[in-house]
């Protein structure tokens, strides 16, 4: 193969941020083509900088440049200003390792991180030179494959997408290779290409959409039926899951970029899943069990990936690091470890809210002090029993004063607005929360600020709150407009919000049909794309787009689902059974909370039962901490209904 | 210490660079002196920003090493070589003795450059009629405000060499200081029509006492253009 690279230099020059498209990172493979191997080409669908941290990807990356029948290569997508000279001069999507164009791999498999990418990936098979819709293309065309969180509900790209890898990709890339082996040395022959997506559909994790047949109640009605279309195909996809992290101690060589992109620092995944059970929350309900890497594994990665690097932070990353069993040994043996001379800071995403996890972060904060983040998401205590974000008052204001007092004069609250059975009262609870934190600050420090940013929610396939009827762009607004209000004359507090008419937009992909595919497509027809950046997000497309497709907004967006309905995905599973989501939801309608199942009884959800795994956790007690450590049962109040 | 900068990596940034050195100062475990204050910086300096796309044998940083610290100097650019990306080689290292930075004391550098879309003969007759005159005015950006002024003090010598690949080949030595002339710009002065096909700073110059040299002079490029200065 050749390399287009004498063909997309002299682009370069008149692009911004050129560096987007040379890789040469540190750790880039230059893997050798060929007949006996199968080669993916790993598609981030957003912007080199967004892209290329995505540990998920770079895991990927590495196991199957360890095989011996496969290859990997990257590509992001192209900013609008490379692609429009790539189009002119008919350069194609391309590897940013060794400038391979991406319609000779045999697999283009997306990453799929956010809803608000969909365009983006139709935009990529497009530049490859792939028909985007998956019933047009041949033998010989790339099979175009996706994972990733949004995966949970794939039907909105069934139109587009070959084939999806729900759940952990670690184990199912390797079996996908093998089937993709074959078919390579088949020839890849005319009509071959139904047989091999239909054998893939028998590994377990694969969902196949061309293998099944969707029935509605009228073009606009709801959904009757997803049934598979043989007998050999699942009626059921069940995601997949890796047993133990220790297993899998990648990325080994992450890739140190050139060029700034956002977390640029060493990443060490430390767990996996998360059981705190915030009911808003997809990434912690789809990836259970909690599977946590051992210390000592822990600190390998760290050491040996810090001396290869050259990076002088490393992040602890998990969906919520503080409870990790061990934490503060691990900070502690990384900060006063006499090989980072004491330089190296340390950074732990997703906090939890209380004074023992502020001690950490001062620990820390010996070396590098770095902003401090907590997320509350409720303004009232009963707001949080609905969401199951358990954090009493005392919780964060702790947390507050253990932080003023320690020196910082800057904290960070993280809320969602547009939560089921929020009254204007909760709404507003968000700017008291913020206003009596700035006074805890201020008994300590006058150069006091608390910021507080709020976004709208958008409710999530497979989470309790998956038949909650999303707030309206104009609600969303008018309880931004509360906060405005309130905060205005608060001194020390700072207002941001996310603009409701993307959370909108993300709300019409995230619980869409397969009727969405055509909606998807128009908008990316019409310019549609980088709709994750506010300069490019036009919602008038997605209107527009529904509107010629006689889709109602209304009924797949902000209407209440009932329990009998038949939802898109329920043909694909995160393992939690469907009565135990109802439950709970039916729970968070009456703010009742329900504890960590880490280190209190198992109360079923069938993510462990389901699959014969169990949580690997390191500590069988819950770490100190305020209610949300202690596993104290927590006070149960009547709410309101909706 | 004296590097070069070819190849796909020079399609990063100046800052970029910056960063790049850094990883690899910690990967060497060199240590440096730092700046103190709230927010400690290894104490480095760069020389005179290259434009994004360019290419050099001839860039420059200074840095300064913590005390106590005595490394084999021979060695640094062959332990630092295999701790930076592939393109950007160190060439030479030497203790620098003065102080005063590389911004400040650099006052020409010389380029060779690809014109695309023009023939030698063209180009040869364009130099020959910017440098037979007094003045040549430009107007470009600075600062992000336009700002008009005489650019022909800072062509210090200009030659076409001959053809290239998709143009003509030129060289040039341009001073950098007072408002200092970029190879992008004398190529734009010359016929707005011009692109550069490629651009590369093979010397910086300090011109000092009547005296010419450069900050670490190598052995294959030390001084033969020196006097083609006009």
């Amino acid at each position: 193969m050749t390399s287009l690279w004498p063909r997309i230099e002299p682009l370069l020059a008149k692009v911004q941020k050129p560096a987007r498209y040379i890789g040469c990172e540190d750790g880039v493979q230059a893997p050798t083509h060929g007949p006996s191997k199968v080669a993916w080409l790993l598609v981030y669908p957003d912007a080199y900088e967004i892209g290329l941290p995505n540990q998920g990807l770079q895991i990927l990356y590495e196991i199957l440049n360890e095989r011996d029948d496969a290859l990997a290569e990257r590509s992001y997508a192209p900013w609008v200003d490379m692609e429009a000279l790539m189009r002119e001069r008919r350069v194609p999507l391309f590897s940013v390792d060794t400038h391979q164009p991406a319609g000779a791999f045999d697999l283009l498999a997306f990453n799929l991180s956010a809803e608000l990418v969909y365009t983006n990936l139709l935009n990529c098979i497009d530049l490859a030179g792939v028909p985007v819709r998956a019933v047009e293309r041949g033998p010989e065309h790339p099979l175009v494959c996706a994972g990733g969180h949004c995966t949970f509900n794939p039907e909105p790209l069934a139109d587009f997408v070959d084939f999806f890898v729900i759940g952990d990709g670690e184990e199912a890339v390797s079996d996908v290779t093998e089937v993709v082996r074959e078919w390579k040395a088949s020839g890849r022959t005319e009509g071959s290409r139904q047989a091999v997506l239909r054998e893939l559909s028998h590994i377990p994790g694969v969902y196949v959409p061309s293998m099944y047949h969707v029935e509605y109640d009228g073009p606009a009605g709801p959904l009757v039926s997803v049934t598979p279309r043989y007998p050999d195909v699942p009626e059921r996809v069940e995601k997949r899951t890796i047993a133990d992290l220790n297993d899998w101690p990648y990325p080994k060589q992450q890739l140190v970029p050139l060029t700034e992109v956002v977390h640029d620092r060493l990443n060490v995944e430390i767990f996996r899943g998360c059981t705190r059970g915030c009911r808003f929350c997809q990434a912690g309900m789809i990836t259970r069990p909690v599977r946590e890497r051992s210390n000592e594994q822990v600190r390998t990665m760290v050491s040996d990936g810090l001396k290869r690097t050259g990076y002088d932070e490393v992040s602890l990353t998990s969906l919520s690091s503080a409870d990790y069993s061990g934490i503060e040994d691990v900070v502690g043996g990384i900060i006063n470890d006499p090989m980072c001379q004491g330089s190296v800071g340390v950074s732990l995403p997703s906090l939890r809210v209380d004074a023992y996890t502020v001690g950490i972060a001062a620990q820390i904060a010996k070396v590098r002090r770095t902003g401090l983040t907590f997320a509350p998401e409720g303004g009232t205590w009963r707001m949080r029993q609905v969401i199951n974000k358990l954090i009493e008052e005392d919780d964060l204001f702790g947390a507050v004063e253990s932080a003023f007092s320690q020196g910082w004069n800057r904290v960070k609250l993280y809320f969602l607005t547009g939560l089921p059975t929020e009254t204007d009262e909760d709404t507003l609870g968000i700017a008291e929360l913020a206003r009596k934190c700035a006074e805890v600050g201020r008994r300590h420090t006058n150069r006091v600020t608390v910021s507080a940013s709020v976004g709208g929610f958008v409710p999530k396939p497979q989470t309790p709150f998956q038949w909650f009827g999303q707030n309206t762009a104009a609600e969303l607004q008018r309880k931004v407009n509360l906060l405005r209000d309130a905060t205005r004359k608060e001194r020390g507090v700072q207002l941001k919000w996310h603009d409701p008419r993307a959370t909108l937009a993300e709300g019409i992909a995230s619980r869409g049909d397969r009727r969405l595919g055509p909606v998807i497509e128009d908008v990316w027809r019409h310019g549609g794309t980088f709709q994750e950046w506010s300069e490019h997000f036009d919602l008038s497309l997605w209107e527009d787009a529904m509107a010629r497709r006689g889709l109602s907004i209304d009924w797949f967006v902000h209407r209440h689902r009932t329990e009998d309905e038949v939802l898109p995905w329920d043909h694909v599973s995160a393992g939690l059974h469907k009565d135990f989501l109802w439950q709970d939801w039916q729970d968070a309608l009456a703010a009742s909370g329900l504890e960590d199942c880490r280190w209190t009884p198992c109360y079923d959800c069938g993510a462990c039962t389901g699959y014969g795994i169990e949580h690997v956790v390191g500590s069988p007690v819950p770490p100190a901490g305020g209610s949300q450590g202690t596993g104290v049962r927590v006070p149960v109040t009547l709410g309101r209904l909706p | 210490m004296r590097f070069s900068k070819v190849g796909k990596v020079r399609w990063t940034s100046h800052r970029d660079v910056a960063r790049m050195w850094e990883r690899a100062f910690r990967r060497i475990d060199l240590r440096l002196a730092w700046t103190e204050g709230f927010s400690p910086r290894p104490k480095v300096s760069f020389g005179l920003a290259l434009p994004t796309g360019a290419e050099s044998v001839a860039e420059y940083l200074d840095v300064e090493l913590a005390d106590g610290a005595q490394p084999d100097v021979a060695a640094l650019p062959g332990r630092l070589s295999a701790a930076l990306p592939a393109g950007i080689d160190v060439l030479a290292a030497a203790v620098c003795e003065e102080r005063g930075s590389l911004q400040e004391i650099v006052t020409s550098c010389r380029w060779e450059m690809e014109a695309a879309g023009t023939g030698v003969d063209a180009l040869t007759a364009r130099i020959a009629h910017v440098l037979a005159a007094d003045s040549l005015v430009v107007t470009r950006e600075r600062k992000g405000q336009p700002v008009t002024d005489d650019v022909r003090p800072a062509i210090l010598s200009l030659a076409a060499l001959g053809a290239g690949e998709s143009g003509a080949l030129l060289e040039c030595e341009l001073a950098t200081l007072t408002r200092g002339l970029r190879p992008s710009e004398l190529l734009a002065a010359l016929d707005p029509q011009l692109e550069a096909a490629s651009v590369r700073r093979t010397h910086q110059w300090i011109q000092r006492d009547g005296a010419k040299r450069e900050p670490i002079p190598l052995p294959a490029t030390a001084a033969p253009h020196a006097e083609r200065a006009s």
